[in-house]
Protein backbone atom coordinates (compact mmCIF):
# COMPACT_ATOMS: atom_id res chain seq x y z
CA UNK A 1 0.00 0.00 0.00
CA UNK A 2 1.85 3.27 -1.14
CA UNK A 3 -0.60 5.78 0.47
CA UNK A 4 -2.38 3.87 3.14
CA UNK A 5 -5.98 5.04 3.53
CA UNK A 6 -5.65 5.25 7.81
CA UNK A 7 -3.21 8.40 7.19
CA UNK A 8 -4.62 12.01 6.41
CA UNK A 9 -2.04 13.97 3.59
CA UNK A 10 -0.79 17.32 2.96
CA UNK A 11 -0.28 18.85 -0.71
CA UNK A 12 3.02 19.39 0.67
CA UNK A 13 3.93 15.10 0.35
CA UNK A 14 3.57 15.03 4.56
CA UNK A 15 1.73 12.53 6.32
CA UNK A 16 -0.33 12.45 9.54
CA UNK A 17 -1.55 9.71 11.69
CA UNK A 18 -3.84 10.66 14.54
CA UNK A 19 -2.20 8.95 17.56
CA UNK A 20 -4.25 9.68 21.27
CA UNK A 21 -3.14 13.34 22.02
CA UNK A 22 -0.82 13.61 19.30
CA UNK A 23 0.04 13.67 15.37
CA UNK A 24 2.41 11.57 14.38
CA UNK A 25 4.25 13.16 10.76
CA UNK A 26 6.46 11.69 8.42
CA UNK A 27 6.85 12.54 4.49
CA UNK A 28 5.25 9.67 1.68
CA UNK A 29 6.23 6.96 -0.95
CA UNK A 30 6.11 9.49 -3.37
CA UNK A 31 7.85 12.15 -1.51
CA UNK A 32 10.93 9.55 -0.61
CA UNK A 33 10.99 8.49 -4.21
CA UNK A 34 11.78 11.94 -5.13
CA UNK A 35 14.14 12.75 -2.68
CA UNK A 36 15.95 9.57 -3.18
CA UNK A 37 19.56 8.60 -1.06
CA UNK A 38 18.81 10.76 2.48
CA UNK A 39 21.94 11.47 4.54
CA UNK A 40 20.76 14.02 6.58
CA UNK A 41 17.36 14.99 9.03
CA UNK A 42 17.28 17.89 11.27
CA UNK A 43 14.43 17.54 13.12
CA UNK A 44 12.87 20.19 15.33
CA UNK A 45 13.61 20.79 19.25
CA UNK A 46 10.12 19.02 21.52
CA UNK A 47 8.48 22.19 22.25
CA UNK A 48 8.66 23.84 19.41
CA UNK A 49 5.84 25.66 18.48
CA UNK A 50 4.51 25.39 15.20
CA UNK A 51 1.96 26.45 12.60
CA UNK A 52 0.45 24.66 10.09
CA UNK A 53 2.39 24.64 6.88
CA UNK A 54 5.80 26.28 8.38
CA UNK A 55 8.90 24.21 7.51
CA UNK A 56 9.15 22.33 10.73
CA UNK A 57 12.40 19.88 9.49
CA UNK A 58 15.03 19.36 6.81
CA UNK A 59 16.05 16.31 5.11
CA UNK A 60 18.61 16.10 3.03
CA UNK A 61 19.62 14.05 0.04
CA UNK A 62 22.70 13.61 -1.66
CA UNK A 63 21.24 16.03 -4.16
CA UNK A 64 19.55 18.83 -2.17
CA UNK A 65 17.86 19.78 1.09
CA UNK A 66 14.54 20.02 1.28
CA UNK A 67 11.52 21.56 4.15
CA UNK A 68 9.21 19.66 5.95
CA UNK A 69 6.28 21.43 6.65
CA UNK A 70 3.90 20.67 9.69
CA UNK A 71 0.64 19.79 8.72
CA UNK A 72 -1.42 20.89 11.14
CA UNK A 73 -0.38 23.60 14.05
CA UNK A 74 0.80 22.97 17.75
CA UNK A 75 3.69 22.13 19.83
CA UNK A 76 6.28 19.57 18.84
CA UNK A 77 5.56 16.39 21.70
CA UNK A 78 8.64 14.11 20.70
CA UNK A 79 10.97 13.63 17.78
CA UNK A 80 11.92 10.31 15.91
CA UNK A 81 16.22 10.29 17.03
CA UNK A 82 15.93 7.05 14.54
CA UNK A 83 16.15 9.09 11.45
CA UNK A 84 18.67 11.58 12.67
CA UNK A 85 21.36 8.56 13.45
CA UNK A 86 19.92 6.45 10.16
CA UNK A 87 18.70 8.64 7.48
CA UNK A 88 18.12 6.17 5.27
CA UNK A 89 15.61 4.54 7.10
CA UNK A 90 12.99 7.03 5.94
CA UNK A 91 13.49 5.53 2.38
CA UNK A 92 13.25 2.00 3.84
CA UNK A 93 10.49 2.26 6.04
CA UNK A 94 8.49 5.94 5.33
CA UNK A 95 5.07 5.33 7.41
CA UNK A 96 6.66 3.43 9.77
CA UNK A 97 10.57 3.62 11.89
CA UNK A 98 10.74 6.50 9.38
CA UNK A 99 8.42 8.72 10.72
CA UNK A 100 9.83 12.38 11.85
CA UNK A 101 7.93 14.02 14.81
CA UNK A 102 4.94 14.06 16.39
CA UNK A 103 2.75 17.23 17.27
CA UNK A 104 0.48 18.17 19.91
CA UNK A 105 -2.39 19.67 17.85
CA UNK A 106 -3.40 23.12 19.17
CA UNK A 107 -6.76 22.50 17.40
CA UNK A 108 -8.38 19.49 15.78
CA UNK A 109 -10.05 21.66 13.04
CA UNK A 110 -7.02 22.08 10.77
CA UNK A 111 -7.48 18.26 10.44
CA UNK A 112 -9.91 18.19 7.90
CA UNK A 113 -7.94 20.38 5.53
CA UNK A 114 -5.77 17.59 4.71
CA UNK A 115 -6.06 14.83 2.37
CA UNK A 116 -7.18 11.48 2.51
CA UNK A 117 -5.07 8.66 0.57
CA UNK A 118 -7.59 8.67 -2.22
CA UNK A 119 -7.46 12.53 -2.48
CA UNK A 120 -3.78 12.47 -2.39
CA UNK A 121 -3.05 10.36 -5.09
CA UNK A 122 -5.56 11.96 -7.36
CA UNK A 123 -3.24 14.88 -6.93
CA UNK A 124 0.01 12.73 -7.36
CA UNK A 125 -1.44 11.53 -10.94
CA UNK A 126 -3.08 15.42 -12.07
CA UNK A 127 0.66 17.00 -11.52
CA UNK A 128 3.67 15.99 -10.25
CA UNK A 129 3.86 12.25 -11.48
CA UNK A 130 5.73 12.33 -14.85
CA UNK B 1 18.52 18.16 -26.09
CA UNK B 2 21.50 15.55 -27.79
CA UNK B 3 21.22 12.01 -26.92
CA UNK B 4 24.08 9.44 -26.97
CA UNK B 5 23.87 5.99 -28.61
CA UNK B 6 23.11 4.33 -25.24
CA UNK B 7 19.73 6.48 -24.61
CA UNK B 8 17.16 3.96 -25.26
CA UNK B 9 19.35 1.34 -22.81
CA UNK B 10 18.85 4.35 -19.75
CA UNK B 11 15.22 4.82 -20.74
CA UNK B 12 15.09 0.96 -20.22
CA UNK B 13 16.71 0.80 -17.65
CA UNK B 14 14.13 3.15 -16.08
CA UNK B 15 16.79 5.93 -15.37
CA UNK B 16 16.07 9.53 -14.47
CA UNK B 17 17.61 11.44 -17.23
CA UNK B 18 18.81 15.04 -16.78
CA UNK B 19 19.97 17.69 -19.08
CA UNK B 20 23.69 18.14 -19.00
CA UNK B 21 25.00 20.67 -20.79
CA UNK B 22 22.83 19.86 -23.57
CA UNK B 23 23.04 16.14 -23.23
CA UNK B 24 20.22 13.69 -21.66
CA UNK B 25 21.69 11.70 -19.32
CA UNK B 26 21.46 9.54 -16.95
CA UNK B 27 21.43 10.98 -13.37
CA UNK B 28 20.82 7.82 -11.75
CA UNK B 29 18.91 4.58 -12.53
CA UNK B 30 17.89 3.43 -9.10
CA UNK B 31 19.85 5.25 -6.40
CA UNK B 32 22.55 7.16 -6.23
CA UNK B 33 24.64 5.65 -3.41
CA UNK B 34 23.85 2.05 -4.44
CA UNK B 35 25.28 3.10 -7.75
CA UNK B 36 28.54 4.32 -5.97
CA UNK B 37 28.98 1.39 -3.17
CA UNK B 38 28.66 -0.71 -6.28
CA UNK B 39 31.93 1.16 -8.32
CA UNK B 40 33.60 0.60 -5.07
CA UNK B 41 32.79 -2.79 -3.87
CA UNK B 42 32.28 -4.48 -7.94
CA UNK B 43 31.74 -2.90 -11.11
CA UNK B 44 29.88 0.42 -12.40
CA UNK B 45 29.39 1.00 -15.71
CA UNK B 46 28.97 4.34 -17.18
CA UNK B 47 28.08 5.99 -20.51
CA UNK B 48 30.37 9.14 -20.62
CA UNK B 49 29.55 9.65 -24.79
CA UNK B 50 28.97 13.41 -24.06
CA UNK B 51 32.45 13.95 -23.41
CA UNK B 52 34.33 15.36 -26.53
CA UNK B 53 37.08 13.59 -28.62
CA UNK B 54 39.54 15.29 -30.54
CA UNK B 55 41.97 14.12 -32.54
CA UNK B 56 45.38 15.97 -33.39
CA UNK B 57 47.56 14.45 -35.89
CA UNK B 58 50.50 15.81 -38.03
CA UNK B 59 54.50 15.96 -37.30
CA UNK B 60 53.84 18.83 -35.29
CA UNK B 61 51.03 17.70 -32.93
CA UNK B 62 53.51 16.87 -30.25
CA UNK B 63 55.19 20.54 -30.25
CA UNK B 64 51.21 22.32 -30.53
CA UNK B 65 50.25 20.10 -27.72
CA UNK B 66 53.18 20.96 -25.70
CA UNK B 67 53.10 24.90 -26.53
CA UNK B 68 48.80 24.18 -25.21
CA UNK B 69 49.68 22.05 -22.04
CA UNK B 70 51.51 22.53 -18.96
CA UNK B 71 52.80 19.12 -18.81
CA UNK B 72 55.82 17.59 -21.43
CA UNK B 73 54.37 15.53 -24.03
CA UNK B 74 57.45 14.89 -25.16
CA UNK B 75 57.46 12.76 -22.02
CA UNK B 76 54.24 10.49 -22.92
CA UNK B 77 55.18 7.41 -25.06
CA UNK B 78 53.37 5.47 -27.55
CA UNK B 79 49.97 4.13 -26.25
CA UNK B 80 50.18 5.94 -23.24
CA UNK B 81 48.41 8.95 -21.44
CA UNK B 82 48.44 12.20 -19.50
CA UNK B 83 46.09 14.18 -17.52
CA UNK B 84 47.37 17.74 -18.06
CA UNK B 85 45.70 21.05 -18.23
CA UNK B 86 45.17 24.06 -20.98
CA UNK B 87 46.02 27.59 -19.56
CA UNK B 88 45.25 31.05 -20.67
CA UNK B 89 48.14 33.72 -20.43
CA UNK B 90 46.91 34.47 -17.49
CA UNK B 91 47.94 31.16 -16.07
CA UNK B 92 43.63 30.36 -15.85
CA UNK B 93 42.92 27.06 -16.35
CA UNK B 94 40.82 26.94 -19.99
CA UNK B 95 40.20 22.86 -19.44
CA UNK B 96 41.51 20.12 -17.45
CA UNK B 97 41.93 16.68 -19.99
CA UNK B 98 43.46 13.56 -20.72
CA UNK B 99 46.19 13.41 -23.83
CA UNK B 100 46.54 10.00 -25.46
CA UNK B 101 49.42 9.51 -27.66
CA UNK B 102 47.77 6.64 -29.76
CA UNK B 103 50.91 6.73 -32.45
CA UNK B 104 54.10 9.14 -32.67
CA UNK B 105 51.94 11.79 -34.72
CA UNK B 106 48.63 11.12 -33.48
CA UNK B 107 46.81 12.21 -29.77
CA UNK B 108 42.91 11.39 -28.85
CA UNK B 109 42.07 14.54 -27.15
CA UNK B 110 39.28 13.77 -24.43
CA UNK B 111 37.07 17.13 -23.49
CA UNK B 112 35.17 18.15 -21.00
CA UNK B 113 31.42 18.16 -22.40
CA UNK B 114 30.59 21.78 -21.45
CA UNK B 115 34.15 23.32 -22.58
CA UNK B 116 33.91 21.16 -26.26
CA UNK B 117 33.19 23.43 -28.62
CA UNK B 118 35.69 25.92 -27.11
CA UNK B 119 38.48 23.40 -26.89
CA UNK B 120 38.55 22.59 -30.20
CA UNK B 121 38.29 26.08 -31.15
CA UNK B 122 41.06 26.72 -28.71
CA UNK B 123 43.03 23.76 -30.21
CA UNK B 124 42.45 24.33 -33.67
CA UNK B 125 43.35 28.14 -33.45
CA UNK B 126 46.97 26.91 -32.14
CA UNK B 127 47.63 24.43 -34.38
CA UNK B 128 51.53 25.08 -35.41
CA UNK B 129 52.44 23.59 -38.59
CA UNK B 130 50.78 21.14 -40.58
CA UNK B 131 48.73 19.75 -37.33
CA UNK B 132 45.08 18.71 -38.11
CA UNK B 133 42.38 19.03 -35.28
CA UNK B 134 39.67 17.04 -35.88
CA UNK B 135 36.42 16.54 -33.96
CA UNK B 136 35.84 12.94 -33.70
CA UNK B 137 33.04 12.82 -31.29
CA UNK B 138 30.25 12.93 -33.36
CA UNK B 139 28.93 9.21 -33.70
CA UNK B 140 31.33 7.78 -31.31
CA UNK B 141 30.95 6.47 -27.78
CA UNK B 142 32.40 6.49 -24.26
CA UNK B 143 31.64 3.61 -21.81
CA UNK B 144 33.51 3.57 -18.54
CA UNK B 145 33.85 0.03 -16.63
CA UNK B 146 34.97 1.41 -13.15
CA UNK B 147 35.64 -0.81 -10.18
CA UNK B 148 37.59 -3.90 -8.79
CA UNK B 149 36.25 -6.11 -11.16
CA UNK B 150 36.44 -4.03 -14.13
CA UNK B 151 39.59 -6.11 -15.84
CA UNK B 152 38.14 -10.23 -15.21
CA UNK B 153 34.82 -8.62 -16.63
CA UNK B 154 36.28 -6.82 -19.62
CA UNK B 155 39.23 -9.56 -20.60
CA UNK B 156 36.10 -12.13 -20.68
CA UNK B 157 34.33 -9.82 -22.92
CA UNK B 158 36.82 -8.49 -24.67
CA UNK B 159 39.07 -11.82 -24.89
CA UNK B 160 42.15 -9.76 -24.15
CA UNK B 161 44.65 -9.51 -21.13
CA UNK B 162 43.41 -5.90 -20.34
CA UNK B 163 44.79 -6.28 -16.61
CA UNK B 164 48.03 -5.85 -17.72
CA UNK B 165 47.54 -2.95 -19.56
CA UNK B 166 49.39 -0.16 -16.79
CA UNK B 167 47.82 2.73 -15.31
CA UNK B 168 47.37 5.67 -18.03
CA UNK B 169 48.45 3.20 -20.89
CA UNK B 170 45.57 2.77 -23.96
CA UNK B 171 45.55 0.12 -27.00
CA UNK B 172 43.49 -0.08 -29.98
CA UNK B 173 40.71 -2.74 -30.26
CA UNK B 174 41.34 -3.29 -34.04
CA UNK B 175 37.85 -5.59 -34.33
CA UNK B 176 35.72 -2.16 -33.38
CA UNK B 177 37.27 -0.37 -36.34
CA UNK B 178 39.94 2.48 -36.91
CA UNK B 179 40.66 4.39 -33.10
CA UNK B 180 38.68 2.39 -31.18
CA UNK B 181 40.52 1.76 -27.92
CA UNK B 182 40.79 0.95 -24.15
CA UNK B 183 42.51 3.03 -22.01
CA UNK B 184 43.26 2.42 -18.15
CA UNK B 185 41.46 5.83 -17.18
CA UNK B 186 38.87 6.98 -15.36
CA UNK B 187 37.40 9.80 -13.03
CA UNK B 188 36.45 7.58 -9.81
CA UNK B 189 39.76 7.38 -8.68
CA UNK B 190 40.10 3.49 -8.18
CA UNK B 191 40.57 0.73 -10.75
CA UNK B 192 39.34 1.18 -14.15
CA UNK B 193 38.54 1.43 -17.87
CA UNK B 194 37.67 3.75 -20.63
CA UNK B 195 36.29 2.31 -24.19
CA UNK B 196 36.33 4.78 -26.96
CA UNK B 197 34.53 3.17 -29.67
CA UNK B 198 32.39 3.86 -32.49
CA UNK B 199 28.49 4.03 -32.06
CA UNK B 200 27.65 0.95 -33.78
CA UNK B 201 29.36 -0.85 -31.26
CA UNK B 202 28.37 1.17 -27.81
CA UNK B 203 25.10 -0.94 -27.48
CA UNK B 204 26.79 -4.33 -27.76
CA UNK B 205 29.72 -3.60 -25.28
CA UNK B 206 26.84 -2.47 -22.77
CA UNK B 207 25.08 -5.39 -22.90
CA UNK B 208 27.86 -7.57 -23.00
CA UNK B 209 29.53 -6.15 -19.56
CA UNK B 210 25.90 -5.68 -17.54
CA UNK B 211 24.87 -9.33 -18.67
CA UNK B 212 28.11 -10.30 -17.53
CA UNK B 213 28.76 -8.19 -14.25
CA UNK B 214 25.09 -8.15 -12.74
CA UNK B 215 25.58 -11.53 -11.69
CA UNK B 216 29.41 -9.62 -9.91
CA UNK B 217 27.27 -6.60 -8.10
CA UNK B 218 27.91 -4.82 -10.91
CA UNK B 219 25.46 -1.61 -11.96
CA UNK B 220 24.85 1.55 -14.33
CA UNK B 221 25.78 4.68 -13.32
CA UNK B 222 24.58 7.37 -13.28
CA UNK B 223 26.10 11.16 -13.31
CA UNK B 224 24.83 11.80 -9.88
CA UNK B 225 27.26 8.79 -8.90
CA UNK B 226 30.01 10.08 -10.99
CA UNK B 227 30.01 12.69 -9.35
CA UNK B 228 30.09 11.53 -6.23
CA UNK B 229 32.71 8.98 -6.63
CA UNK B 230 34.78 12.05 -7.88
CA UNK B 231 34.19 14.46 -5.00
CA UNK B 232 35.59 11.21 -2.99
CA UNK B 233 38.69 10.44 -4.70
CA UNK B 234 39.68 14.51 -4.41
CA UNK B 235 38.92 14.85 -8.18
CA UNK B 236 38.29 18.18 -9.39
CA UNK B 237 35.40 19.19 -11.82
CA UNK B 238 35.81 21.81 -14.65
CA UNK B 239 33.57 24.70 -14.51
CA UNK B 240 32.43 23.85 -10.61
CA UNK B 241 36.14 23.23 -8.89
CA UNK B 242 38.04 25.40 -11.19
CA UNK B 243 37.83 27.97 -13.87
CA UNK B 244 39.43 30.64 -16.39
CA UNK B 245 40.02 32.62 -13.07
CA UNK B 246 41.58 29.77 -11.53
CA UNK B 247 45.40 29.05 -11.72
CA UNK B 248 46.91 25.24 -11.00
CA UNK B 249 48.75 26.46 -8.11
CA UNK B 250 45.47 27.53 -6.42
CA UNK B 251 43.86 24.22 -7.17
CA UNK B 252 46.66 22.15 -6.27
CA UNK B 253 47.39 20.63 -9.85
CA UNK B 254 50.66 22.26 -9.88
CA UNK B 255 52.36 18.70 -9.90
CA UNK B 256 51.01 18.67 -13.53
CA UNK B 257 53.18 21.34 -14.62
CA UNK B 258 57.16 20.82 -15.79
CA UNK B 259 57.96 23.55 -14.77
CA UNK B 260 61.65 22.89 -16.70
CA UNK B 261 59.81 23.40 -20.28
CA UNK B 262 61.01 26.49 -21.60
CA UNK B 263 57.56 27.47 -22.76
CA UNK B 264 54.39 27.00 -22.58
CA UNK B 265 51.22 29.61 -22.93
CA UNK B 266 50.63 30.79 -19.06
CA UNK B 267 54.11 29.97 -18.22
CA UNK B 268 54.71 33.70 -17.41
CA UNK B 269 51.96 34.35 -15.32
CA UNK B 270 52.78 30.74 -13.50
CA UNK B 271 56.20 31.34 -12.32
CA UNK B 272 55.04 34.83 -11.57
CA UNK B 273 52.25 33.12 -9.12
CA UNK B 274 55.20 30.59 -7.85
CA UNK B 275 57.63 33.96 -7.04
CA UNK B 276 55.02 35.60 -5.56
CA UNK B 277 51.94 33.23 -3.85
CA UNK B 278 48.66 32.94 -4.40
CA UNK B 279 45.66 33.98 -2.38
CA UNK B 280 43.76 30.81 -2.07
CA UNK B 281 44.20 27.22 -1.82
CA UNK B 282 42.05 24.61 -2.48
CA UNK B 283 41.22 21.88 0.07
CA UNK B 284 39.00 18.66 1.30
CA UNK B 285 37.62 19.01 4.33
CA UNK B 286 35.40 16.47 6.10
CA UNK B 287 32.92 16.48 9.19
CA UNK B 288 32.34 13.79 11.30
CA UNK B 289 28.36 14.26 10.61
CA UNK B 290 25.95 17.21 10.01
CA UNK B 291 24.33 18.54 6.51
CA UNK B 292 25.98 18.25 3.30
CA UNK B 293 28.43 20.90 2.15
CA UNK B 294 26.61 22.52 -0.62
CA UNK B 295 28.87 24.80 -3.83
CA UNK B 296 28.96 28.41 -2.56
CA UNK B 297 29.05 27.87 1.52
CA UNK B 298 30.85 30.28 3.31
CA UNK B 299 34.16 28.39 4.94
CA UNK B 300 35.15 30.27 8.28
CA UNK B 301 38.31 29.98 10.70
CA UNK B 302 37.84 28.42 13.70
CA UNK B 303 40.78 29.57 16.08
CA UNK B 304 42.84 33.01 16.00
CA UNK B 305 42.35 36.35 15.31
CA UNK B 306 40.13 35.65 12.26
CA UNK B 307 37.76 33.39 14.09
CA UNK B 308 34.01 33.38 12.63
CA UNK B 309 35.40 35.27 9.83
CA UNK B 310 34.77 34.47 6.13
CA UNK B 311 38.67 32.57 5.06
CA UNK B 312 36.90 30.45 2.11
CA UNK B 313 34.20 28.75 0.08
CA UNK B 314 32.80 25.41 -0.70
CA UNK B 315 32.91 24.25 -4.42
CA UNK B 316 31.78 20.60 -3.96
CA UNK B 317 30.42 18.14 -1.61
CA UNK B 318 28.57 15.54 -1.11
CA UNK B 319 27.61 12.38 1.81
CA UNK B 320 30.70 9.15 1.25
CA UNK B 321 28.70 6.07 1.64
CA UNK B 322 31.96 4.34 2.00
CA UNK B 323 33.57 6.59 4.59
CA UNK B 324 29.96 7.58 5.63
CA UNK B 325 30.48 11.28 6.73
CA UNK B 326 30.00 14.30 4.79
CA UNK B 327 32.78 15.34 2.76
CA UNK B 328 33.76 19.13 0.99
CA UNK B 329 36.30 20.96 -1.14
CA UNK B 330 36.43 24.12 -1.57
CA UNK B 331 39.43 27.15 -1.42
CA UNK B 332 40.37 29.14 1.75
CA UNK B 333 43.35 31.66 2.27
CA UNK B 334 46.50 29.67 2.05
CA UNK B 335 47.41 30.29 6.53
CA UNK B 336 43.71 28.03 6.31
CA UNK B 337 44.70 25.52 4.29
CA UNK B 338 46.75 23.32 6.37
CA UNK B 339 45.76 19.25 7.42
CA UNK B 340 44.32 19.41 10.42
CA UNK B 341 42.68 22.76 10.35
CA UNK B 342 39.68 23.41 11.69
CA UNK B 343 36.78 25.38 9.44
CA UNK B 344 33.33 26.05 9.65
CA UNK B 345 30.39 26.33 7.75
CA UNK B 346 26.62 27.59 9.06
CA UNK B 347 23.84 25.85 7.49
CA UNK B 348 20.73 27.04 8.67
CA UNK B 349 21.88 28.98 11.29
CA UNK B 350 23.86 26.18 12.98
CA UNK B 351 27.33 26.25 12.89
CA UNK B 352 28.99 23.01 11.96
CA UNK B 353 32.68 22.06 12.13
CA UNK B 354 35.09 20.01 9.92
CA UNK B 355 38.67 19.46 9.99
CA UNK B 356 40.91 20.06 6.64
CA UNK B 357 42.75 16.68 5.08
CA UNK B 358 44.77 15.72 2.59
CA UNK B 359 42.92 14.25 -0.47
CA UNK B 360 41.78 11.89 -1.98
CA UNK B 361 39.33 11.05 0.78
CA UNK B 362 38.90 7.44 -0.20
CA UNK B 363 42.27 6.14 -0.30
CA UNK B 364 41.78 2.77 -0.34
CA UNK B 365 42.46 -0.16 -3.21
CA UNK B 366 44.78 2.18 -5.17
CA UNK B 367 47.11 -0.58 -5.96
CA UNK B 368 49.59 0.71 -8.99
CA UNK B 369 50.02 -1.38 -11.36
CA UNK B 370 53.32 -1.03 -12.85
CA UNK B 371 53.71 1.01 -15.30
CA UNK B 372 54.23 -1.37 -17.91
CA UNK B 373 55.09 -0.12 -21.87
CA UNK B 374 54.36 -2.28 -24.45
CA UNK B 375 50.77 -2.31 -23.79
CA UNK B 376 48.67 -5.89 -25.17
CA UNK B 377 46.20 -5.07 -28.41
CA UNK B 378 42.75 -6.26 -28.09
CA UNK B 379 41.96 -8.26 -31.15
CA UNK B 380 38.40 -9.75 -30.48
CA UNK B 381 34.86 -9.00 -29.05
CA UNK B 382 32.77 -12.28 -28.65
Amino acid sequence: MAYPSELLYTKTHEWARRDGEEAVVGITTHAQEELRDIVFVELPKAGRAVKQGEAAAVIESVKAAFDIYAPVSGTIARVNEAVSKSPQVINQDCYGVGWLFAIRPSSQQEFTTLLSSGAYEKQLQAGTHQ
Amino acid sequence: MQKTALYERHRQLGAKMTDFHGWEMPLYYTSILEEHKAVREALGLFDISHMGQVLVTGPDAVTTLNHLVVSDMTQVGKERACYTLMLNERGGIVDDLILYRLGEAEWLVIVNCATHAADVEWLTGHAQGGTTVADISEGRAILAVQGPRASRVLEEILDAKVAGLGRFAIAPIRTMGPDACIARTGYTGGAGFELFVPNAHAKRVWDAVLTMAKPLGALPIGLGARDTLRVEAGLRLYGTDMDAQTSPIEAGLDWTVAWNKTAFLGREALLRQQREGVARKFVGFEMSQGPVPRAGLELAAVSGKAAGLKVGAVTSGTYSPILNKPLGMGYVEPAYAAVGTPLAMTVRNQRHTGTVVKLPFWKGERTQPALTSGAPTVERLT
